[in-house]
């Protein structure tokens, strides 16, 4: 019997900070699928991790620079071109609330 | 007029630039081959006809005022939806961006322009690129031309697909985790994933920002330099881009390989090794002996371990890159929501598929309070000893080879329901993205049942010029490339355009 990486309140609490709703349904069946993956990354205990520097960047580039001139970006119009709802000028949304 | 649709792209450029050919004439010619075979292989997600006739009548009016037309004179090029251009939908293959219409161009695009090819469509893809067969993408699937009811691959099968079927001499997609390579194997064409950094991310639709790159596929190894050449190069719109001058990679082919050191890593010979890609791959490694390489035997030990890394690092990157896609600014928005955590929830259950929420997920639980070190912190590790294995086999060998893909297309369906397997198929070309290699998949050789069974030929970062050598240098030998799906398409009852 596999050991139970997630428990069903994890799901909730993921689907929470990714703001991903999701089905009774689909929070069993993801559930279920995801122990499946975390189990298979266990794998990654074969190796000898200790003293390994992390690596997130293949290449050797640190603090890319530009000179601090003001350049074109997409006027306002742009911006909002594709916008679901818009008024005056800005994106509208629904309220937030407490 | 058929010749037309098999010329490559550098034939293409040749023939239009020197005023031999109209770029019109072979827009129309790739066309008509369009709208006979997509009922067919579903290639497309849009195809922009009245477009294409306008951007090649561009280019014949460059060479009629005697103006350079670039070196990709009128080449038909197929886009994969990921890539943004000016004024048209760019979907990602997911319903969430459906009817969404980029107010820019990628800088490959602006760079294609400016070497005069000529956009024919969209093309279909895993949605967000997260896939190996196409079925993930929210509209379509789209089908192997050699085997109909097999995959093309994925992420990029539709761009693969349409090269292999001749819709296009050329198409462009992304690699993340063998997305290019791996559908390139698929559908028997080629395709290169460049080193991280050579080609700029700008306008590409991001899934996993320190793997994905954008590559081309063609039919062999010629088109692909003289397309990487026009899209490579530094871009400071891109802070990834590597700040290193573009080679002249047409200059590599026909190169010699006699005497090159080929590495053969022996942890390829592996438990899901499909009989019909092992006995292609090692009659391959013949034939390099052939052309007077040596091929050695060398060791990765991370390979096993390289798709577990992957997920994590990947699915962490796009849970970030995919927070975006919430109905604010762009893209699909729900109806009904009565505040905004409602909203983005209820979007997003809505707009992304299956395999995206499953990747959002794993990505936000890796990195969330007490996994984040236990997670992302040891696949970042583990990433740097899959890097330094590669450094280490660089000192013994030029080239690394490997299959790139454990079996052939499969079929459409049968891995669909477990997600695992489905991951497992990336297993030669995912060690690749970590280390930020560059590597070209080439057809190798065909199993008993015909299909294709590609070839990775890997370099150290920035030489794709050995790539580009090694790989033509076998295609002379083998000739693979020219072999082609056979599609049965009912003849034009009327030549002439649609």
């Amino acid at each position: 019997m596999p050991k139970k990486k997630i428990e069903p309140t994890e799901i909730q609490a993921v689907a929470r900070l990714a703001r991903l709703g999701l089905s009774a349904e689909e929070k069993e069946k993801f559930g279920r699928q995801l122990n499946d993956v975390l189990l298979y990354m266990e794998k990654l205990d074969e190796l000898p991790l200790e003293n390994v520097e992390p690596l997130s960047h293949v290449l050797p580039l640190k603090n890319v620079m530009r000179e601090d001139v003001p350049r074109d970006g997409l006027d306002r119009e742009q911006a909002l071109s594709n916008a679901p709802e818009q008024q005056a000028g800005l994106f509208k949304v629904p309220p937030v609330i407490e | 007029m058929t010749e037309l649709n098999d010329l490559t792209a550098r034939e293409t450029a040749r023939l239009v630039a020197g005023g031999e050919v109209s770029a019109l004439e072979v827009v129309e010619v790739r066309l008509e081959r369009i709208a006979a075979v997509e009922p067919l292989v579903g290639s497309f997600l849009r195809v922009d006809g009245e477009g294409a006739r306008e951007m090649a009548a561009d280019i014949d009016r460059k060479v009629a005022a005697g103006d350079d037309p670039g070196i990709l004179a009128g080449v038909p090029v197929a886009l994969k939806d990921n890539l943004c251009v000016e004024g048209r939908e760019v979907t990602c293959g997911s319903k969430i961006l459906k009817g969404f219409v980029s107010p820019y161009d990628a800088t490959v695009v602006r760079k294609l322009k400016a070497a005069g090819a000529v956009f024919l469509g969209q093309t279909n893809m895993d949605e967000f690129a997260m896939g190996s067969s196409t079925e993930n993408s929210g509209f379509q699937i789209t089908r192997n031309p050699w085997e109909l009811d097999r995959v093309p691959g994925g992420s990029s099968g539709g761009s693969a697909a349409a090269v292999a079927a001749g819709e296009a001499p050329a198409a462009l997609g992304s690699d993340t985790g063998g997305s290019i390579r791996q559908p390139a194997a698929f559908c028997g064409v080629a395709g290169l994933k460049p080193t991280y950094g050579r080609v700029s991310r700008y306008g590409l639709i991001a899934y996993a920002s320190s793997l994905d790159q954008i590559g081309p596929f063609a039919r062999d190894a010629g088109d692909i330099a003289v397309l990487l050449e026009a899209i490579a190069g530094h871009d400071p719109r891109d802070s990834t881009s590597a700040p290193l001058p573009v080679p002249v990679y047409r200059d590599s082919l026909g190169g010699e390989i006699s005497g090159m050191k080929l590495g053969v890593p022996r942890q390829c010979f592996s438990e899901g090794l499909e009989a019909g890609v092992e006995k292609a791959f090692r009659e391959s490694l013949e034939i390099f002996r052939g052309l007077g390489a040596e091929v050695i035997e060398i060791d990765l030990p991370r390979i096993p371990h390289s798709v577990a890394c992957y997920y994590i690092i990947s699915t962490a990157e796009a849970s970030s890159n995919l927070a975006r896609f919430d109905g604010v600014q762009y893209g699909h928005r729900a109806a009904g929501a009565e505040n905004l955590i409602e909203m983005y929830e209820a979007t997003r259950r809505e707009g992304f598929g299956e395999e995206v929420k499953r990747r959002i997920l794993l990505g936000t639980y890796v990195l969330s309070a007490g996994y984040y070190e236990a997670y992302y912190g040891r696949a970042l590790k583990a990433r740097r000893l899959i890097k330094d294995d590669f450094d280490r086999a660089f000192e013994l060998c030029e080239c690394v080879l490997m299959p790139t893909s454990p079996t052939t297309a499969f079929e459409i369906g049968s891995r669909i329901d477990d997600p695992l397997q489905m991951y497992l198929s990336d297993l030669f070309t995912i060690a690749v993205n970590l280390a930020g290699l560059p590597a070209i998949s080439i057809t190798g050789g065909f199993d008993s049942r015909g299909l294709p069974v590609g070839i990775q030929v890997i370099a150290p970062p920035f030489e794709e010029e050995k790539i580009i050598r090694t790989a033509s240098a076998f295609e002379a030998g083998a000739g693979f490339q020219d072999r082609k799906p056979v599609l049965s398409v009912p003849p034009a009852a009327v030549p002439g355009p649609s």
